[in-house]
């Protein structure tokens, strides 16, 4: 025996090349903590295991490498429930790591036991409760093949006390290190398939030389498959417009005169309109979520489907598809775009020209619209966010929480390189900004990152900020003060004959300036137009600590375009500045 | 959909609505539990369900017999098969595979009718596991509508208690 299963544990972790823990202690994952202190593996001290989780998400967003989370048994993992849920809607590759009580005392309801595997069962890809110590390495080993291959997602490793303690027999072990051929065949069931079906390719370039109005649908599926470029030249070579979902911002760059931006209930009306016009929707590592589709049947109704998507179960589970390929994105692409070329030049595709010109009518007619006073002192939300984007680094991380000012920066920032928006789609996740700007910051120290929150998220993972200012990670917050939980407003407002029930949260309680200042941060309070620029740029001069600039906007502000709930895309809302422009 | 309305149900074998299910997962601790708990998630009735290990003890299999149509079905396997415990699943057509099912069943059994209860069995090839001054215990394992036959033939005697254990399958050999 030359080891024990918490040295086990670290080197193995140091042997994925994990670089960065996120995590908090606790009693039945001290023994790991031990061999921490003497590992070159960077551990970042959270303040709740919430922050844990959605840095090691952030972490994953901005690197493409596995976050990784370590906390602690019972409360410790029921805390880290969320992002692990939220990771596995959104497909992020994340390993967390939970102390569990000794095996004896399992199922005996000892302090802080709790039943982990079984409640992290159904929002991880995998889990497993490890039961030998001498099962660590290739626990750990599967852990990372299986979140970070196939359809990426978040596995939980439950290992209990005494399998790390070293003052505990059961944690004796000789260290072992599996191969991978040895991880491939201690999962027989697992065989993601990555090379699409080349009959089925065939089908996806002939459809696609037949369209007369196509439109790609990009998913966050292309930036798992590292597959932006391939994106580019698909769409390039074909001059079919490009919609990028919330998950995909990023994936296509909006300057791009092919790029339509966001689809979806919040899209601007080219992207929504262009999709439920089109005869041929080109969905690659998207899932038509229904936040895209708007009410299912009036989605998209003439257009035929080629669904690429390396998880056989999104293939047919919404919507139908035509042609349907299993395959990873970036691999498939690049075979589509070999069938193209192999049908001859431009001249083999019908010309989609007058398609084009249609989409870029609509694009003139209905631009995204707001309306500043530069005199009145309420501040929208919109020139904030425009302000932001012009004043920062094009290549700046920002990440949002979830609600009105998630919409906003997905529709007013310019999003063109990949991997530069971080933000919770499918759990729709409040709190989720500032712990996945801590964590990004951390996998690229080298960018600006902001992170946009709202009030009510502002005020459920703050803390993580005395984090940042504790590891000297200089995060950015633009806190959008609107004293609302402002999505909920907004629909209280449109849809609940303005019957405001539990959404007013108050401008000034709490005092958020003093609150950031408090956890060590440099804040500041934005209340008219002409303090915006000035404030952001003293904002990006500061490298030291993190910042928080607290914006006074409009509550009466609402986020348009929308597609109201239960409705067709058909019937898209463009706001009162924009509806009886004759349409 | 309970078990008296399944059993009225006489012609034919599985109702068209059901499916048979054959999951080789692996045999760990565990697994039964992932399966079931995605069958709930995704709001799947179970009809029955029986499960042991395979001659490979690595491996167990999984015979379930769900009520869903067919498109459902296809979710079903496509998200079973993304497990990572789960290996192969096929389904069954009743009409390709051998399918067993195990009942025991205990009945009223005064002396005057007796002799025809014993007659019965025998009938079906089932076997008197115990007797009891006026009642019997019997066992059946055959085909999942036999089953079916006897228990609707014993209920007039009066069953006092049945148990049966949800069907097995496999496929049929190719015989050419």
């Amino acid at each position: 025996m030359n080891t024990n299963g918490g040295q086990a544990l670290i080197k193995s972790l140091e042997l994925e090349g994990v670089e960065v823990i996120f995590g908090l202690p606790g009693g039945a994952i001290l023994p790991v903590y031990d061999p921490i202190l003497d590992s070159p593996i960077r551990h970042v001290l959270v303040r709740h295991e919430q922050g844990a989780g959605h840095m090691a998400e952030g972490f994953a967003h901005a690197t493409g490498r596995p976050g990784v989370a370590m906390v602690t048994s019972g409360p410790g993992a029921t805390n880290i429930v969320t992002p692990l849920a939220d990771a596995y809607m959104d497909s992020i590759p994340m390993v967390v790591i939970t102390g569990q009580v000794p095996l004896p005392s399992i199922g005996t309801d000892a302090f802080q036991e709790c039943d982990t595997v079984g409640i992290t069962r159904g929002v991880t890809k995998h889990n497993e409760l490890v039961t030998r110590a001498e099962d660590i390495p290739m626990a750990i080993r599967q852990a990372f093949h299986i979140a970070t291959t196939g359809r990426p997602g978040p596995v939980l490793v439950d290992i209990p006390k005494d399998i790390v303690d070293p003052m505990n027999p059961a944690s004796a072990m000789n260290w072992n290190w599996p191969t991978d051929a040895e991880v491939s065949s201690s999962l027989p069931g697992y065989k993601p398939t990555s090379k699409g079906h080349p009959k089925k390719i065939k089908e996806a370039a002939a459809l696609i030389a037949t369209a007369r109005q196509p439109v790609i649908y990009a998913g966050g599926g292309i930036l798992k498959a590292r597959a932006a470029e391939v994106l580019r030249s698909l769409a390039e070579l074909t001059g079919i417009p490009v919609v990028t979902t919330l998950m995909a911002r990023g994936a296509f760059p909006d300057d791009h005169e092919l790029c339509l931006g966001m689809p979806g209930m919040h899209g601007n009306y080219t992207a929504v309109t262009a999709m439920q016009k089109a005869d041929l929707l080109i969905a690659l590592g998207s899932r038509f979520d229904d936040r895209v589709t708007g009410k299912l049947d009036g989605f998209a109704p003439g257009a035929k489907i080629i669904h690429v998507d390396i998880d056989p179960a999104e293939l047919g589970k919404v919507r139908r598809p035509d042609v349907p390929i299993v395959g990873d994105c970036r691999l498939v692409i690049e075979e589509i775009i070999k069938a193209l070329n192999a049908l001859g030049g431009a001249e083999s595709r019908l010309d989609i020209t007058p398609w084009r010109q249609q989409v870029s009518a609509w694009q003139e007619q209905y631009p995204l619209v707001y309306e500043q006073s530069q005199d009145s002192g309420l501040l929208k939300p919109q020139y904030v966010l425009e302000q932001l984007r012009d004043r920062s680094p094009e290549d700046t991380i920002v990440t949002s929480g979830v609600g009105q000012h998630q919409m906003w920066t997905s529709q007013y920032w310019r999003f063109n390189h990949p991997y530069t928006w971080v933000n919770s789609g499918g759990l729709g996740t409040m709190g989720f900004s500032i712990p996945a700007a801590i964590g990004a910051k951390v996998g690229r120290p080298d960018r600006t990152v902001w992170a946009v929150d709202g009030d009510g998220c502002f005020q459920m993972t703050a803390q993580e900020l005395v984090t940042a200012a504790t590891e000297r990670i200089p995060v950015k917050v633009a806190l959008l003060n609107n004293a609302y939980l402002g999505m909920v407003r907004q629909w209280q407002e449109m849809f609940y004959e303005e019957r405001y029930s539990e959404v007013y949260l108050s401008p000034d309680l709490p005092d958020y300036v003093k609150w950031a200042e408090a956890m060590g941060c440099v804040a500041l309070r934005v209340e008219s137009p002409d303090e915006v620029g000035p404030a952001i740029d003293k904002a990006n001069e500061i490298n030291d600590r993190p910042v928080v600039l607290e914006f006074r906007t409009d509550a009466s502000e609402k986020v348009f375009p929308m597609v109201s709930p239960g409705t067709s895309n058909d019937q898209i809302d463009l706001g009162p500045l924009q509806n009886g422009l004759g349409r | 959909m309970t078990l008296q309305s399944m059993t009225s149900r006489r012609a034919g074998s599985v109702p068209p609505r059901y499916h048979v299910l054959s999951v080789l997962v692996e045999n760990r601790a565990g697994v039964l539990a992932r399966v079931s708990a995605l069958f709930a998630r995704r709001g799947y009735n179970i009809y029955s369900l029986a499960v042991a290990p395979t001659d490979d003890e690595r491996f167990s299999r999984i015979t379930v017999v769900v009520d869903v149509e067919q498109a459902p079905l296809e979710q079903v396997v496509k998200q079973l098969n993304k497990l990572i415990h789960v290996i192969k699943i096929s389904e069954l057509d009743p009409r390709d595979s051998v399918e067993r099912e195990l009942m025991l069943v205990t009945v009223k059994a005064p002396a005057e009718v007796r002799g025809q209860i014993i007659e019965l069995i025998g009938v079906f090839e089932g076997r008197i596991i115990d007797v009891g001054h006026d009642e019997l215990a019997l066992s059946l394992d055959a085909h999942p509508d036999r089953l079916d036959d006897l228990e609707d033939l014993l209920r007039p005697f009066g069953i006092i208690d049945l148990q049966r254990t949800g069907r097995v399958a496999l496929p049929k050999l190719e015989r050419s």
